[in-house]
């Protein structure tokens, strides 16, 4: 065995990492010089690794052109043939005081996704603008999505001076539009800068050709614009990504976005207004770790309670939390081929949270290019636009204002992020849920209800195909558990679509939706000592690992599994029949979308097992699994 | 929080991304410096262990020492560790340039293994100062159903939004570490004291930069024989990190002929 193993004393951050790192992002209109700006900035502050100059000379030549800087950056063959940046590419030099992550982004049109994918991670950017063909839509275009994309710095470039033979005029002109444009945006650029990317002129160095320019040169432009803010100052806003158990924690994991958390926190979770605090912050290799973790880590925390929270769920302090809403006003821009129409099903996320949406109505579609005002019943594509939201569920989230972090949205379609943009306002359209709700416990302890029914509380789960026999097993087990003293609970899936849950239909968010409200009252009931038998046929394990999850140690699941074909023979309700018939779209068991549990604590074949012995069989288990006490050493043991 | 911690913290979150919205996911274990900083990653992102498994698609022309740091660490790490081969030279496109050509080899082992496992996830440590075509990459990078990487028609990621519902059948690779640099692998590795295989530390005036099969991968000058001494070397050298890496010289595109068809 031959290997280096660690020492134990680690030393200071070495070279290169202690200086401050901002990320700027290079854009214009096609043509205007922005790999070649790349290209000299890199030979400028001697970046360029050894031998580069030499293949760029060799590619050009053979490719029978003058030498073309653009080479470095635009790597990809299409590139290289077509003369354009397709896609962002990231690079990395130094100046004076900082080192700098260039962000090269494409200029064309075709490509604004990826100018957005570029400009999105950028702390500041450089727009460019050709000295002969001056502001063109794509700068316009571009300028607006700096904006929108809340890149508050922005430093104006003026290329090609060469070609208006370094007129002062010229570059007045052109620094005097942009700057209203930016201005009218809310955007001040931090410098305008006449330039000769190809030559060098005003680069890193003043040239005798720019004489009459007294201002900053590129290099001294960059050095001037900061990292992003810290976060830390606004409120805690911590987005569960995931709850892990992969032992006896129950960690929950995710990015602080903002503000900052330490173990003893009273936290309050949005949007279910759930209150809890942090027990520890757990970490690996070392935990729990002590001390407040700010804006940009990744922690894992566990709460002082048993509390049921998922991934999208909003972690902040009581008193600050984010507001809940299912009604959002946002401005954004759309990078889909098809227009964003009003009334359109979206998929919105927010954070780590999804959400489907409606299109209530969109307010305004412009082209940032042309600055005029469209019809404003869609959004064409690389337009932008303000749209009202509707979503299916209460999502978490903050004004962008209040929070640039937690105030931003993306929209997927067909699983492919095609727009996104800032929360301009939370429209609850109800009464937010308030934050100093305190949950209140019942007057009865657990085991003086399991000393009267002999049992503890518990959610029986059956699971299985229409007509496997779920509901004649349920209400069953239901008459034996009360004969003996028992206190069961029917919830039958049917019955509560009926009521609570008439509001859903039959697509699979509205069926996890039925889920997890079923698993909560019958977790409810649980709680307080009751044993709920829920007949479902939740065809989703990921559903019923989600019931599993509310109820924890509560949850029993029993597989009522008879085969398809006899449960079609039996076809109590008629769907089968109806179904065949094309009456009875996403009718589970036709459509056979069944997905069979495993870990199951119980399996029953009602094809070949009467009632009785059914019911034996779930008694049993629930014996064996500590839900029935042996009435008698139980009972005198609580006497 | 300092740079590395940032880069720690990003990456933690895109593991985590990609466990939370992925059905079947494997990281892909070269054994060299980036994938153990980004096993290190997982491990924290994940409290301690790795929850899916970690996949060496071996040539069988790795360095003895390579394979010995893989049979240690994989049990030492508690890895899920899968060992997947190659097929023979004969069954990769003979258009390739040689070293190239020998380099496709693993493209086409990471196939057969996709297709035994149906992952539609992989995690691959690739950074994007390596090289030009890694620096066009998405964190989240659909991939064909033939592992085949559309360069044109990559979708918008933004806000560290990512896309993750690959195509049936199809997959994502995922690139948690595609933000550092090769001066970041080697601060982090020494700040946590992850272990090194020692073929990067100097011997006789050479080491490796870059680790790859035996017979496309060579050393490079150096003295630099501790992490420290790395890090001064990188602080001061010209010389691209993969300068020993045979393939990359051979055509103007070898690389990027690779990479859309799927090589990482």
């Amino acid at each position: 065995m031959n290997m280096i193993l660690p020492t134990a004393s680690i030393s200071a951050t070495p070279n290169g990492t202690t200086r401050p790192q901002v990320r700027i992002v290079i854009v214009g209109h096609v043509d205007h010089g922005k790999s070649t700006l790349v290209g000299r900035l890199l030979h400028e502050t001697g970046s360029l690794p050894d031998g580069k100059l030499e293949m760029l000379k060799a590619v050009s030549a053979r490719r029978g052109m003058p030498f073309e800087w653009s080479f470095l950056l635009d790597a990809l063959q299409t590139e290289r043939d077509q003369g354009i940046t397709i896609d962002t590419t990231q690079i990395r030099f130094r100046t004076r005081s900082r080192d700098v992550v260039l962000i090269d982004a494409p200029g064309h049109a075709e490509f604004l996704r990826n100018m957005i994918t570029g400009a999105s991670q950028a702390d500041g950017a450089v727009l460019i603008i050709d000295a002969l063909e001056g502001v063109r839509s794509q700068t316009r275009r571009h300028g607006y999505l700096l904006h929108l994309l809340g890149v508050k710095q922005v430093a104006v470039v003026v290329n090609k001076m060469d070609r208006v033979d370094f007129s002062a005029d010229r570059f007045k002109e052109i620094s005097d539009e942009i700057s209203a444009h930016l201005i009218g945006l809310g955007v001040t650029p931090t410098a305008v800068v006449p330039i000769s990317a190809r030559d060098g002129d005003g680069v890193a160095e003043h040239t005798p050709r720019i004489g009459w320019y007294k201002g900053p040169t590129v290099v001294e432009a960059l050095d001037a614009l900061e990292p992003a803010p810290p976060l830390a100052e606004l409120p805690l806003r911590l987005p569960v990504q995931a709850i892990y158990k992969f032992d006896d924690r129950r960690i929950v994991a995710g990015r602080i976005e903002s503000g900052s958390l330490k173990a003893g926190d009273e936290i309050v979770i949005m949007p279910t207004g759930k209150i809890a605090k942090i027990k520890t912050v757990e970490s690996w290799p070392v935990t729990p770790v002590n001390g407040p973790q700010g804006a940009g880590r990744s922690v894992g925390i566990t709460l002082d309670r048993e509390l049921f929270l998922e991934r999208g769920d909003i972690i902040g302090h009581s008193g600050q939390s984010p507001r809940d809403t299912r009604r959002i006003r946002a401005r954004i821009f759309w990078l889909h081929d098809k227009p964003l129409t009003t009334g359109e099903q979206i998929l919105i996320r927010l954070g780590t949270k999804e959400s489907r949406a409606t299109v209530v109505a969109i307010e305004k579609a412009i082209d940032p290019g042309a600055l005029s005002n469209e019809e404003n019943t869609a959004i064409a594509r690389n337009h932008v636009g303000e749209i009202d939201i509707s979503l299916a569920q209460p999502v978490a989230t903050d004004p962008y204002t209040d929070n640039p972090r937690t105030g931003r949205l993306v929209i997927e379609v067909n699983g492919r992020i095609a727009g996104g943009g800032l929360v301009l306002s939370v429209d609850a359209g109800r009464p937010a849920v308030p934050i100093d709700i305190v949950p209140v416990e019942s007057a009865l302890r657990p085991d003086e209800r399991s000393a009267r029914y002999h049992h503890n509380g518990a959610v029986i789960w059956l699971t299985g195909l229409p007509g496997s026999g779920k509901s004649t097993l349920a209400r069953a087990l239901e008459r034996r558990l009360f004969s003996n003293g028992g206190s069961p609970i029917l919830l039958d899936g049917d019955t509560f679509r009926a009521g609570l849950n008439s509001d859903l239909g039959f697509s699979p968010q509205d069926r996890t939706e039925n889920i997890r409200r079923l698993a909560e009252v019958a977790t409810h009931l649980a709680r307080n000592g009751h044993i709920a038998i829920v007949a479902a046929v939740s065809p989703s394990t990921a559903d019923r690992a989600a019931a599993r999850r509310i109820a924890d140690s509560a949850f029993r699941e029993v597989y009522v599994a008879t085969p398809a074909e006899v449960c079609e023979t039996r076809d109590p309700k008629g769907h089968y029949a109806k179904a065949r018939s094309g009456g009875l779209p996403s009718f589970t068991g036709i459509t056979n979308d069944y997905q069979p549990p495993t870990g199951n604590e119980l399996t029953i074949d009602t094809s070949n097992r009467s009632v009785s012995d059914a019911t034996d069989a779930i008694e049993r288990m629930l014996a064996t699994t500590g839900i029935l006490f042996d009435e008698l050493t139980d009972l005198a043991a609580n006497i | 929080m300092d740079h590395l911690d940032e880069l720690e913290a990003q990456s933690i979150y895109i593991l985590r991304e990609a466990f939370a919205r992925l059905k079947k996911l494997a990281l892909l274990w070269s054994l060299g410096k980036d994938s153990n900083v980004m096993i290190w990653l997982a491990r924290k992102a994940f409290f301690g262990r790795v929850p899916f498994p970690a996949l060496h698609v071996d040539t069988g022309k790795k360095f003895p020492e390579m394979y010995a740091f893989r049979d240690r660490f994989g049990k030492e790490w508690d890895l899920d560790l899968r060992v997947e081969p190659c097929p023979p030279i004969d069954a990769v496109d003979p258009t390739l340039p040689p070293a190239a050509r020998s380099a496709a080899r693993k493209t086409e082992g990471l196939k057969w293994a996709l297709n035994k496992y149906g992952f539609d996830g992989l995690i691959a440590g690739i950074r994007r100062d390596e090289e030009a075509t890694r620096a066009k990459e998405r964190v989240f990078s659909p991939r064909g159903l033939e592992g085949e990487w559309d360069v044109r028609d990559q979708p918008p990621e933004f806000w560290d939004h990512f896309n993750a519902s690959p195509p049936q059948g199809a997959h994502l690779r995922i690139h948690p570490i595609l933000h550092w640099t090769e001066a970041d692998i080697w601060a982090y590795t020494k700040r946590e004291g992850i272990p090194i295989i020692p073929l990067y530390l100097a011997k006789d005036g050479k080491r490796y930069r870059s680790l790859g099969d035996q017979d496309i991968t060579n050393p490079v000058a150096s003295t630099a024989s501790s992490i420290d001494e790395i890090l001064d070397e990188l602080d001061n050298t010209k010389i691209p990190e993969r300068a020993g890496r045979a393939l990359d010289h051979e055509t103007e595109d070898a690389f990027e002929r690779l990479r859309v068809a799927g090589y990482l």
